[in-house]
């Protein structure tokens, strides 16, 4: 048992040492380090009275961020209540983490002909 | 009729004429009657008063679409082109009656959006400014933000009606009701309300309308319609003279149908594209040289005269 416990001991003293040095480097060089441990990130426009591109395929944990680069406001409204923005003005993001999978459809609901789909499948 | 119509100009026109003279007038003033639905163009003006309306005529002035609290390159000073409006309207002899403002008062349905416009609002020297929500005006919580400074009759609702100078007024919210993909309407609900607030109204008398989004299909791709205007109209058809005041297209376009009279108006903010204009994949403001946005800008006024159901408007740019 204690060979056994001395086994187990060992690798976790590596993790330790490891975390460590990766704790070391992430204050040293942070961004890089720090981003490797957040979700997946995708980034869409709202342009021109269009989601773009209006239909996208991600995993889950995703974390997907919207922009809306019009001189119109718009909004990123889920068709079933599940998420939605306020009003977007220029430049103004909205972000939303998809934690489970499901075909998520959404509309602007200043312009309700505006509309986009996630779809949230495990790869 | 031609008590007020000082060039006769409408004599003899047959309604196909009349509305080919109108649409050569569009986008610019223009002085013109309706009567039994048919409109007869009077004369072009440059301003307000030219409009030989009798003592007794009811004269109020619509405006549309502030959009306070856009500050884009499209126009950076939507407040100044407010002031601009109210003191031209503040100038008029004799005043109007009353304002009406069809809809998209804020640019963002923003708190302080709705305040400044409210305190903007009120130094037109009339004693009231009827309103209509925009869809700019419901965009987080519904009308609730627009309600705490715009609730006509304290019902909490943003649809009324009232009566003066013998014109049955009627004011609509077609912006907040719609499902995905389609284009926005009034509801059953509110068209249940309008079936018996008509009701209690005499066909003889004229109505006037004013919802913010066109209740006719201007340009579907572009939400430029309303889902459930069809049976509105229908429910105004038996009345002898209907006029429909709309904004949200930022521009000047009119549509007959039978007894009804629709128009849309310019916008106090930016200039919008032609309805499908080539070239143009979507209904943003259109940043126009300079000089050139007054004259893209503007106010109008219409004149109803007791017991002879005509209706004359003219359409002012801010810079004419």
């Amino acid at each position: 048992m204690k060979g056994e416990s001395f086994r187990i001991g060992r690798p976790w003293s590596r993790t330790l040492a490891l975390l460590s040095l990766v704790v070391c480097a992430a204050l040293a060089v942070p961004a890089p380090r720090v981003a490797a441990a957040l979700p997946a990130i995708v980034e869409l426009d709202i342009a021109k009275f269009a989601y773009t591109p209006k239909e996208i395929t991600v995993a889950p944990g995703t974390k997907v961020v919207w922009t809306n680069r019009d001189e119109s406001p718009h909004t990123v409204t889920s068709s079933d209540k599940k998420f939605a923005s306020t009003g977007l003005d220029t430049g103004d993001s909205f972000e939303h983490t998809f934690s489970t999978e499901g075909d998520f459809g959404y509309l602007c609901t200043v312009h309700p002909y505006m509309t986009g789909v996630v779809h949230v499948h495990k790869k | 009729m031609d008590t007020h119509d000082p060039a006769n100009s409408g004599a003899g026109m047959n309604r196909r004429q009349a509305l080919r003279c109108l649409a050569a007038w569009t986008g610019t003033a223009v002085v013109w009657t309706v009567a039994g639905g048919v409109p007869r163009t009077l004369a072009a003006t440059g301003g307000r008063t030219t409009i030989a309306a009798p003592d007794d005529a009811l004269t109020f002035v619509q405006i549309s679409d502030t959009h306070i609290g856009f500050n884009k390159g499209a126009n950076p000073d939507v407040v100044g082109s407010l002031r601009h409006a109210i003191a031209e309207v503040n100038a008029m002899n004799p005043a109007p009656a009353f304002i009406v403002h069809t809809g998209d008062v804020s640019h963002l349905s923003k708190p302080a959006e709705f305040g400044t416009a409210s305190e903007l609002l009120q130094e037109f020297r009339v004693a009231r400014v009827h309103t209509v929500p925009g869809e700019h005006d419901t965009i987080d919580n519904g009308t609730t933000g627009y309600l705490r400074h715009f609730d006509h009759d304290g019902s909490g609702r943003a649809w009324y009606s009232f009566e003066q100078g013998g014109v049955h007024f009627v004011g609509l919210n077609n912006v907040e009701t719609f499902k995905q993909s389609t284009l926005a309407s009034l509801g059953p609900e509110q068209l249940a309300w309008l079936k018996s607030d008509l009701a209690g109204v005499r066909s003889s008398t004229p109505v006037i309308v004013l919802a913010h989004i066109p209740l006719w299909t201007v340009w579907e791709p572009w939400g430029w319609g309303t889902a459930d205007s069809s049976e509105a109209l229908a429910l105004l058809r038996p009345f002898g003279s209907v006029t429909v005041l709309n904004g949200h297209i930022h521009q000047v376009l009119q549509k007959v149908e039978g007894n009804i009279a629709l128009y849309t108006a310019r916008s106090l903010a930016y200039p919008l594209p032609a309805p499908g204009q080539e070239g143009v994949g979507e209904p943003g403001p259109v940043t126009v040289p300079a000089g050139e946005l007054g004259k893209r800008l503007g106010t109008r006024t219409l004149s109803v005269v007791r017991g002879q159901r005509e209706l004359a408007l003219t359409d002012t740019p801010l810079d004419g």
